[in-house]
């Protein structure tokens, strides 16, 4: 099976409010929160760790999870942010840009 | 406001977290607007590094939402630089502007940096009228170029119209010009003193008629019926609210590096250059006393038929002399909305001595004879 990359979209805006963050869709200014699990994912989501090795390090060794089920619901949330173009998502590594930078 | 932003602002008002900052990074500007607050001299204003310093100090600090504006923020030619820092910093950048300098590679720019609104003043559809307020010929035609070249790339526009006696009259037809370009368009009747006290713009408001005739307008408020009734007795909840979002969740930031509560609150509470921003904004007395202050604590206000439903901005009360007062704007905006004069209004009526005195003039009771 081949391993899934994540990147944070350049285009968003993003802030941390108590751990926990507030993104803004570039695309169409949709404001969205994630909740810790999700922003621990986010904030690791650098386009060069697969995202089994961000579970295995961030998720389940400070959480009391199943690898397999961790992984399998980080990738349904990698998607869904996917979709919202909040995420890039790859079976490559993908180059982590600021907005502005050449694409 | 959407629920989850709702949700966001209270969360941070409950963790003290200054969500909005407006920024102004220059009073300069291209135009000579008839009713603007400020002078358009350069007293200082923060460099480059300076400001891309305060931007990194308020990220630290939580900032998601960071408005630019001024003065004409493109005179700036570090404009761009400073955008980008921004960007970096993963800011919702929100741009306040004329537009004039707004060309083909300015407007690609700002797409490709994802600014997520560019707010263009625009005062009437005709160019007579809005050069006459602005005082540069040829302004309206060049602030509509860009926004049509904004639009191109897909940039979300708004138009921001300022109500005045000179173009009471022309927001319809503003307003279908701006849905023609996909822009969309805010009214806005009030008008702010100068920054150092002066109160001559507020002659350019428009008259209690001419509001009333605004509120009235369902294309604009909706259900008038609504909009426009009496309030309700307000509750204990009610009375517990604060003010507004000043000193709360938003502050503002002059070109000197000045921090205070509003753009239109010129309280001043620390400066950037002498102070980090955050300690401004935590431990700064004046930001505490706004922040302290609730419904239930304004003297006048409280006691009001309107208190819950009013739009009293506490830097116009501020203006007036008492952050506590009431803003004598806002009154005249409530008395226009639902007939029903403010508590300040009904207490300066009784106050008033009574100048007129009705008696018959003899000479003038010979002449009509």
């Amino acid at each position: 099976m081949s391993r899934l990359y994540v990147a944070r979209d350049a285009r968003v805006a993003a802030r941390s409010l108590d751990g926990e963050m507030m993104i803004m869709s570039g695309r169409d200014s949709t404001l969205f929160t994630l909740n810790r699990t999700a922003t621990i994912l986010w904030q690791a989501a650098d386009g060069i760790t697969p995202l089994d090795e961000i579970v295995d390090r961030e998720i389940c060794a400070d959480f009391d999870v199943d690898p397999d089920v961790a992984l399998e619901d980080a990738e349904a949330l990698a998607r869904d942010l996917a979709a919202h173009e909040i995420l890039k998502i790859s079976d490559q590594p993908i180059t982590l840009k600021n907005a502005g930078e050449t694409q | 406001m959407s629920h989850l932003l709702q949700e966001v602002v209270a969360k941070a008002q409950k963790l003290n977290v200054p969500l909005n900052v407006h920024l102004d990074l220059t009073y300069r500007c291209n135009e000579r607007c008839v009713h603007c607050y400020l002078d358009h001299d350069d007293h200082g204003e923060m460099t480059t590094a300076e400001i891309k310093h305060l931007l990194e100090e308020m990220a630290d600090a939580g900032v998601f939402i960071l408005t630019l504006s001024g003065g004409e923020i493109f005179v700036r030619k570090d404009l761009f630089e400073i955008l980008e820092h921004a960007r970096k910093l993963m800011f919702c950048v929100k741009l306040k502007t004329n537009a004039v300098l707004i060309r083909e590679r300015e407007a690609k720019r700002l797409k490709e940096l994802a600014v997520e609104s560019v707010q263009i003043s625009i005062y009437s559809h005709r160019p007579e009228v809005h050069d006459a307020i602005t005082l540069l010929p040829g302004s309206f035609k060049r602030s509509l170029d860009a926004i049509r070249l904004l639009k191109s790339h897909g940039m979300k526009v708004i138009i921001g119209n300022v109500l005045m006696t000179q173009n009471m009259h022309d927001y319809p037809s503003l307003r279908a010009l701006a849905a023609e370009m996909g822009a969309e368009c805010t009214i806005d009747p009030t008008i702010t003193p100068m920054m150092d006290g002066n109160r001559a713009p507020l002659s350019l408001g428009v008259s209690n008629s001419a509001l009333q005739e605004v509120f009235r307008d369902k294309s604009l408020v909706g259900n008038v019926e609504e909009f426009c009734a009496m309030p309700a007795q307000a509750g204990e909840d009610d009375l517990e609210a604060t003010p507004c979002s000043a000193g709360h969740t938003a502050c503002y930031v002059s070109p000197y590096g000045d921090v205070f509560p509003c753009v239109q609150f010129p309280l001043p509470t620390g400066n950037v250059r002498r102070q980090r921003f955050v300690d401004i904004w935590r431990h700064s007395d004046q930001m505490k006393e706004v922040r302290s202050i609730r419904l239930k604590d304004l003297p006048t206000c409280s006691h009001c038929t309107h208190v819950a439903n009013c739009t009293r901005c506490p830097g116009l009360a501020f203006m007036e002399g008492n952050m506590r007062g009431p803003s004598t704007q806002d009154c005249e905006k409530s008395f226009a909305r639902t007939g029903a004069p403010s508590a300040n209004m009904l207490a300066k009526r009784r106050a008033a001595p009574n100048l007129v005195q009705i008696r018959t003039l003899p000479a003038m009771a010979q002449v009509s004879a």
